[in-house]
């Protein structure tokens, strides 16, 4: 039991960091009817400037100005691609950050090398009890970070005017851009936001207990694709839904597979994409997305 | 607007009458031609070229036969795919499995029928299909990109099986896959001896041969197949589905077949992967694969079959030219050597190329040999002809009445 909770525990933290990725990617397509490819290498990026960035300006600068990199990153890749690109068809807009993301991701991996860089986060490696269960600083102070910034986001997401106009647009863009809400200015913002929750996202996928920044990090983040998709790709509260599924799951899997020996080592990396198939089948636009309706 | 990747059709698409009149002679006599010269260059080239450039072109040609199939998926159909690679692996593995002697290497203790390789090659082809149709179900309920995503799963999910089912697949090291042969005709170095006009024919020159001959057949199957009603049911699926249900097109069970002939395809060409590279091993197969198989035919142009066979040549050859003339290729030089590698400076341009393609010319480098044509035939440039790449060409502001509204195309 004791095992069980600990497992539960570390996979809702494990699932609000997916939250936060599969967050983003939800806003993008939201705003700009795009499933970022990208969104792997740009937590990569994410992760590489916060580790290069902190040793010379301390942690806290360095983690605020590599995850500014990242949102700014994620600026330029929809001014200079994605804007341009308005109306085509979603396959077209999923292969072009297909392309960038091949671009960002061989030049991160030829800059680490075979270097592990270290991110000197200053809650360090310790763990914290709670009874019996214990779990990682890192991963506790990412869930509540997670939780906050989530809060904040559906917050502003139904009050404020950008939440509005975000919403407006992805009801219904042709409406919305007549009524005055500036598109390019909508999707501008989500991808700075989605850029933004990455950076933080990576700022705790490299702290205890995953090991540094290595190229791995981009394979975790490709796990918050299936969280995005069984919670429904337009639905904001699918993706928080769909990450801690996939949190959970992941790290159950992982946590027995003693038992689970017969299906393979290392199993609980595909139990996302697993989960993910099972749900897709039962329904095919996830758990919370708009079923598309055809009329002829 | 519509889920299909808007992209023109080449050639196969006919139904143009507006355009086919002027060019038609000329242009049917002129494609046979250049097609029967390049395979009398490609048969005879064995006798003149070395080794290096033999066993890259067997690798070109599975790559070939690969990109054919995905993009039957990708861009006739219109169904974004990423799991390529697990339809590779399956054909792969099964080759490597049925031809396979039983035996130990090490510590793994590696199971296999020992079967002659022409069945290992058909099974392989065949597993490869079943595992297509067995995904078809999911991926006929699932819709563009939610379909494009989980298959990105069955990537990762394939990874795994190679990596445990040790018995199979050799787990993490991988297995050595058996020669080929044919009724006793062996595609190795010896056995028989071979000498044509007095050179050696040895594994690269047979091998290219086989990769020759299967790359044509998958080249004109391909092809035949568009041209048929179920290519142009196929079409009308990209295009729109509720039209093509409404046409008469059972949506489903397209979907499935389309599914089971990429498939066996991808299993055909994870074969020849096997055949060329001489082992197989998990990391082989992982998600870069099927990136670079989608870049392929995104370079070539969606849904033209021979812009998806150049794309391949293209994509597969690069890396190998650049390692090949790193000293002479600006920017390149070996690992260590402040340069760049050969593969990732393959990778930038192909991910570049991928972003100018779409941004400018989604018709890829189909569309690019189509406008070519069309200004060698008419300077003035202004009519539209079959060749419907003009429909995506803004200068040409004339479309084809037959083409149905897409949103905008670019």
């Amino acid at each position: 039991m004791t095992q069980f909770l600990s497992l539960l525990l570390n996979g809702i933290s494990l699932g609000a960091i997916y939250a936060l990725i599969a967050l983003g990617f939800v806003i993008i397509f939201k705003a700009s009817e795009v499933v970022s490819f990208t969104h792997g290498s740009l937590l990569l990026l994410g992760a590489y400037s916060i580790a290069r960035l902190s040793e010379p300006l301390g942690f806290f600068f360095g983690a605020i100005v590599g995850i500014a990199i990242t949102a700014l990153a994620a600026l330029i890749i929809e001014r200079l691609i994605i804007n341009r690109l308005r109306g085509a068809p979603v396959i077209s807009l999923a292969i072009v950050t297909i392309g960038v993301d091949i671009i960002l991701l061989t030049e991160l991996i030829r800059r680490i090398g075979s270097d592990i860089l270290n991110v000197p986060h200053p809650w360090g490696g310790g763990s914290v009890r709670i009874g019996d269960i214990g779990i990682s600083q890192n991963r506790l102070i990412a869930t509540i970070v997670a939780g906050v910034l989530i809060a904040l986001f559906f917050v502003a997401f139904k009050y404020s005017s950008w939440g509005v106009s975000m919403r407006a647009s992805a009801e219904d863009g042709e409406t919305a851009a007549l009524m005055g809400i500036r598109l390019g200015r909508v999707s501008a913002l989500a991808w700075v936001v989605a850029g933004a929750l990455a950076g933080v996202a990576a700022l705790f996928l490299v702290g205890s207990p995953t090991p540094g920044v290595s190229p791995t990090v981009y394979t975790v983040a490709l796990r918050a694709f299936p969280a995005a998709i069984l919670g429904g790709l337009d639905s904001t509260g699918g993706a928080l839904v769909g990450g801690l599924l996939i949190g959970v799951s992941e790290s159950l899997a992982s946590g027995y597979q003693d038992q689970l020996l017969f299906l393979g080592r290392g199993f609980g990396d595909v139990v996302p994409y697993i989960v993910m198939i099972a749900v897709l089948l039962v329904r095919p636009s996830g758990l919370f997305g708009t079923k598309e309706l055809t009329r002829v | 607007m519509s889920e299909a990747t808007a992209t023109p059709r080449g050639s196969t698409r006919i139904g143009a009458p507006a355009g086919g009149r002027s060019a038609a002679p000329r242009r049917s006599f002129l494609r046979p031609l250049i097609l029967v010269v390049l395979l009398v260059v490609l048969l005879a080239l064995p006798i003149y070229v070395e080794e290096f450039w033999l066993r890259t072109g067997f690798a070109v040609f599975g790559a070939i036969v690969g990109a054919i199939g995905l993009n039957l998926l990708v861009g006739t159909t219109g169904q974004l795919s990423l799991a390529h690679a697990f339809f590779l692996a399956c054909g792969a593995v099964t080759y490597v499995f049925v031809s396979g002697d039983s035996g130990g290497i090490g510590l793994a203790d590696l199971s296999g029928l020992g079967l002659p390789p022409l069945v290992g090659m058909i099974a392989g082809v065949l597993v490869a299909g079943l595992a297509g149709l067995l995904f078809s179900p999911i991926a006929a309920r699932l819709r563009g990109i939610y379909l494009g995503v989980a298959s990105l799963g069955l990537v990762f999910i394939g990874q795994h099986v190679l990596n445990s089912w040790t018995s199979v697949t050799g787990g993490f090291n991988g297995r050595s896959a058996p020669e080929f042969s044919l009724f006793g005709f062996t595609f190795g170095n010896r056995d028989p001896e071979l000498f044509v006009v007095g050179v050696p024919f040895r594994e690269a020159e047979r091998l290219w041969y086989l990769g020759l001959v299967l790359a044509f057949l998958a080249y004109l199957f391909a092809r035949n197949l568009l041209r048929s009603r179920p290519g142009r049911a196929l079409q009308t699926l990209r295009d729109s589905e509720v039209a093509a249900s409404v046409m008469g097109v059972n949506v489903q069970r397209y979907k499935a077949r389309v599914f089971l002939v990429s498939s066996m395809y991808a299993g055909l060409s994870g074969v020849m992967y096997a055949l060329s590279i001489g082992s197989i091993a998990p990391e082989s197969f992982g998600l870069e694969l099927s990136i670079l198989f989608l870049a392929m035919i995104v370079l070539g142009g969606l849904g033209s079959v021979g812009g998806a066979a150049a794309g391949a040549v293209f994509v597969s050859a690069l890396p190998l030219v650049f390692q090949r003339y790193a000293d002479v290729v600006p920017f390149v030089g070996g690992a260590g050597e402040g340069g760049l590698a050969p593969g990732e400076a393959a990778r930038y341009f192909f991910g570049l190329a991928i972003i100018l393609v779409v941004m400018f010319e989604p018709a890829g480098l189909a569309g690019f040999a189509g406008r070519f044509r069309r200004k060698g035939r008419d300077p003035g440039g202004g009519r539209p002809t079959s060749s419907s790449s003009a429909a995506t060409d803004s200068s040409t502001t004339s479309v084809p009445s037959d083409r149905p509204a897409q949103g905008s195309t670019s």
